[in-house]
């Protein structure tokens, strides 16, 4: 029997016959071993899922602490090196254990062989040594932080990062062992699409999502070497006075920063390119229409990944490289602004002509809209050199980039999260609910950075424990606005929880979409497809009626 | 106009010639992004509820762009995007390429202070007065890890990196008192790295550096001190001869004009040298500092690289004040092009 690639079926399951012989991947094997040593992608993407978001719950606390700090000028609740170990742990939690991995390890793991309609990744075993690496890693890093922690911020800046008593080594070390986590997935990611798209998918065929994890992949696989240099030269220089960036002793300060932004910057695009994937997915079933300009989409997601690694030196500008440099950097920078710009346009088109339901993923959507849009076009302005002088390392630059990078991500992440929750876990959630605390999200994280962007327009500098008293009353609101958002985040924490324990069955394709994703079982069986090779005539989110298929319309 | 944005926009006063600049391209920038994302918004808003869905497992048309909608959607940022850079690139040379009348103050960074020395004598902590309506240079340089100098109110922000001095330069418009803020973090009290910057009018600025030089003997508890005793704070172009001394620079480098071992110090500054790359370079502050730091880095062409690195044997006020005496040694008539060769053959 030849599995249908129809879509149209919500719910009715026409192979009830192999269910009844191919159990979901969930309940294919219940011991703990069968999970901790498992190779199916799905099952490492749902243990990726668990310490993400016990890592996200670490970071969004720290963020908290920050936040009730900050109400006050002076000493609020800590003094001032708990503060300064408070935002570094912040940062690095955030970005090197929830955000970069976040969207690729979990929903690209999950997603990503189902798309393309295959059994596995490439590597299996690999991708399971991936999980454990970063784990490893992740051990490394907080036993750092639990053993005195650090100060020197995210971006562990040279002389103060090998001057510091705290304990960057170990720290560092695991952000180290973390890249190899990094570089194994994404080398899994670019060799399954070469090699493992089923028959019919071609190149301008694949998932738009595929196409920004492989974007993605790329960039991890190639700049994640050079921070795990940079973070050995560090650690080096720390433990045993190497003298690589200390200008005391020959080395060079700023060659530091070049170092840690030819990484750092294009890891921006690690964090938002899955995003964008993401949302390519979701606008695309939530107003049933084909994406609109696909090519424009599948192009500028490569376009933003090699940009992105010749604008490093837009956050040096003031830090005495060349009037030059500033220059090339700055137009670069514009660059990545236009391929963003060419992919909302994109999703915005996506819309005309289609069919919206105005469900909670969509909601996200539309949060996500309103963070790339004010966040790329803040990072614009960020990037006209004269602009920056006042604005670098202001928090102008932190609202800036939780917009961008933060907001656009976590928009993405909530919004996978909802929409392939039926897909991972065979499960529907309370709509309303979902509603309510996207709404409350959304709010939350304006009215938390909104303040911090005119904060910094004030002139207030980034990584202060204490402020002059004319910055607080924007801090006070900044505030506010983060106890919403930390009170919408607790409202999901409860439903979904509630959801995937006595949630209703969602049944196959509880959206009706037209994804790849869909054409399995939900959740799918631990080989994914039964049976003989499935196929995929039609390209992903053709929604048009069959009996009309035509020539396509032009606008 | 322009007052009720900076209010609305929450920036802080605005009182130097650069900040009137920054200011005009923030309210460009700000005013095109919030009329074009509003039309964006509204139009996506719109088409949200006009195609709603009426029923489940409605058919849509298959909708694709043609090549002049993909060209405006990439033409129409671009234009702007590279617009907003020009005008952003071409204040930013302004702002890092100081006028050649502009007063120079060199700015030291410490953990947690800034200090200040005038060519003419003064020292300050924290306190940095300067004339209005003047160029001011300010050449910049740490004494520990990064920090970096920043006045709100004039717009300029510039790191301050060990071992090397970056520039930046300001012309203050109105007197008064302003903040100074470090905006590199750099440890434990990073946030009270406060300084601020007094704009005198010229005038009052006079009669201040005249006090300073004196010494400020009126402030002096010891009044009863024979006053005469007390020297002048002396220039800093007398520090550094004294120090170009000390510290062994005269034994190579000559005041005489002559070549010796190493270049001569008259009109060395702001001469055009050839390096043994074959390349060019300016000889400024950036590269007199970096010279005694790091000596072969940049070699002129036709001498050895035979100079110790002074590295952690000058501090930031020292070689500043060395390179303040090598621009004293100025000769009216400065030669263009590379010096000649050193006076003697090494031994091979």
């Amino acid at each position: 029997m030849t599995p249908s690639s129809s879509l149209d079926t919500a719910g009715a399951a026409p192979h009830d016959e192999h269910h009844d012989h191919h159990p979901s991947y969930l309940v294919d094997g219940t011991t703990i071993k069968s999970w901790l040593l498992t190779v199916d992608h799905k099952r490492i993407g749902v243990m990726f899922l668990f310490f993400i978001l016990l890592f996200f719950l670490v970071g969004g606390i720290f963020a908290l602490l920050l936040r009730v700090e900050l109400l006050t000028p002076g000493p609020t609740i800590m003094d001032a090196m708990t503060y300064n170990r408070t935002f570094t742990l912040h940062g690095l939690v955030m970005i090197f254990l929830f955000m970069i991995p976040a969207i690729p390890a979990v929903f690209g793991n999950f997603m990503l062989p189902l798309m393309l309609g295959a059994k596995d990744v490439a590597f299996p075993r690999l991708n399971l040594a991936s999980f454990y690496i970063y784990l490893t890693g992740a051990v490394f890093m907080l036993w750092g932080m639990l053993n005195g922690g650090l100060d020197t911020g995210w971006t562990f800046y040279t002389p103060y990062s090998t001057h510091t008593t705290t304990t960057v080594a170990p720290v560092m070390f695991g952000a180290f062992i973390i890249g190899f986590s990094s570089i194994a997935t994404g080398i899994n990611f670019i060799v399954t699409c070469h090699t493992m798209r089923a028959p019919g998918i071609t190149w301008f065929k694949m998932p738009l999502f595929v196409w920004a994890i492989y974007a993605t992949s790329c960039i991890q696989v190639l700049a994640t070497p050079v921070i795990g240099l940079l973070t050995v030269l560090v650690a080096v220089e720390n433990l045993f006075s190497f003298g690589m960036f200390d200008p005391a002793r020959g080395g060079d300060p700023v060659l530091f920063q070049h170092l840690f932004w030819f990484y750092s910057h294009p890891a921006v695009y690690i964090m938002v390119l899955p995003a964008f994937g993401v949302m390519s997915e979701v606008v695309s079933t939530y107003s049933r229409k084909n994406i609109f300009g696909y090519r424009a989409v599948a192009y500028s997601s490569l376009g933003i990944a090699f940009v992105g690694f010749f604008a490093w030196g837009h956050h040096m500008f003031v830090s005495g490289q060349s009037t030059f440099d500033a220059g090339v950097f700055g137009v670069l920078t514009m660059l990545v602004g236009v391929f963003t710009a060419i992919k909302v346009f994109n999703w915005v088109g996506t819309v005309y002509k289609g069919a919206v339901e105005f469900s909670t993923p969509f909601a996200y959507f539309c949060g996500f809209l309103f963070f790339t849009v004010f966040g790329g076009m803040t990072g614009i302005a960020l990037g006209t050199v004269s602009l920056d002088v006042p604005w670098h390392d202001t928090y102008f630059v932190v609202a800036h980039f939780h917009f961008i990078m933060v907001g656009a991500t976590i928009m993405a992440f909530l919004a996978s999260l909802h929409y392939w929750f039926p897909k991972m876990f065979g499960k529907t959630y309370h709509e309303g609910w979902g509603l309510v605390s996207a709404a409350l999200i959304i709010l939350g994280f304006n009215a938390t950075f909104i303040p911090q962007f005119l904060v910094g327009n004030n002139g207030m500098p980034r990584r202060y424990y204490d402020y002059p008293e004319r910055f607080q009353a924007l801090n006070v609101a900044s505030t506010a606005g983060a106890s919403l958002l930390a009170f919408g985040f607790l409202i999901i924490a409860f439903y979904l929880t509630y959801a995937l324990v006595f949630g209703e069955a969602s049944g196959k394709n509880p959206w009706r979409s037209k994804g790849y994703e869909w054409v399995s079982e939900s959740p799918p069986p631990t080989h994914n497809f039964v049976g003989p090779q499935v196929t995929f005539p039609e390209e992903p989110h053709f929604y048009v009626d069959p009996k009309k298929a035509e020539v396509p319309d032009a606008v | 106009m322009s007052e009720l944005l900076n209010n609305l926009l929450f920036l802080p006063e605005s009182a130097s010639t650069f900040a009137e600049r920054v200011d005009l391209l923030h309210h460009f920038v700000v005013g095109t992004t919030m009329v074009m994302s509003a039309g964006v918004g509204l139009a996506a808003l719109f088409m949200f509820f006009r195609y709603r869905r009426r029923i489940p497992d409605q058919a849509t048309e298959y909708v694709v762009p043609t090549l002049k909608t993909e060209f405006l959607f990439v033409s129409v940022p671009l234009v702007f995007f590279l617009a907003w850079f020009g005008i952003g690139f071409r204040d930013f040379t302004w702002v890092t390429t100081p006028p050649k009348d502009a007063m120079d103050v060199y700015v030291m960074g410490k953990q947690w202070m800034w200090k200040f020395a005038y060519p003419e004598g003064p020292n300050g902590v924290n306190v940095l007065h300067v004339p209005a309506n003047r160029p001011v240079r300010l050449l910049i340089t740490s004494r520990d890890v990064l920090h970096s100098f920043y006045v709100p109110a004039f717009r300029i922000k510039m790191d301050a990196l060990p071992g090397r001095y970056t520039q930046i330069w300001f012309e203050a418009t109105k007197p008064g008192t302003y903040q100074v803020l470090c905006t590199e973090y750099c440890g434990l009290s990073h946030s009270k790295m406060l300084a601020e910057v007094v704009v005198l009018p010229q005038e009052e600025y006079d009669v201040w550096i005249k006090d300073q030089r004196r010494g400020r003997l009126q402030d002096r508890q010891d009044a009863l001190a024979d006053t005469s005793l007390v020297p002048p704070v002396a220039r800093m172009v007398d520090q550094g001869q004294v120090l170009a001394g000390t510290q062994g620079c005269l034994k190579c480098h000559s005041v005489d004009g002559s070549a010796h071992i190493g270049p001569t110090f008259v009109g060395m500054y702001d001469r055009v040298e050839k390096l043994d790359d074959g390349q060019t370079i300016r000889v400024d502050e950036a590269y007199i500092t970096q010279s005694m730091m790091d000596p072969g880095a940049h070699l002129v062409s036709g001498y050895q690289n035979v100079m110790p690195t002074y590295q952690g044997k000058l501090q930031g006020p020292e070689t500043a004040a060395i390179v303040e005496y090598i621009k004293s040694l100025r000769t009216p008539n400065v030669r263009e092009g590379a010096s000649e060769g050193p006076a003697y053959d090494p031994i091979q």
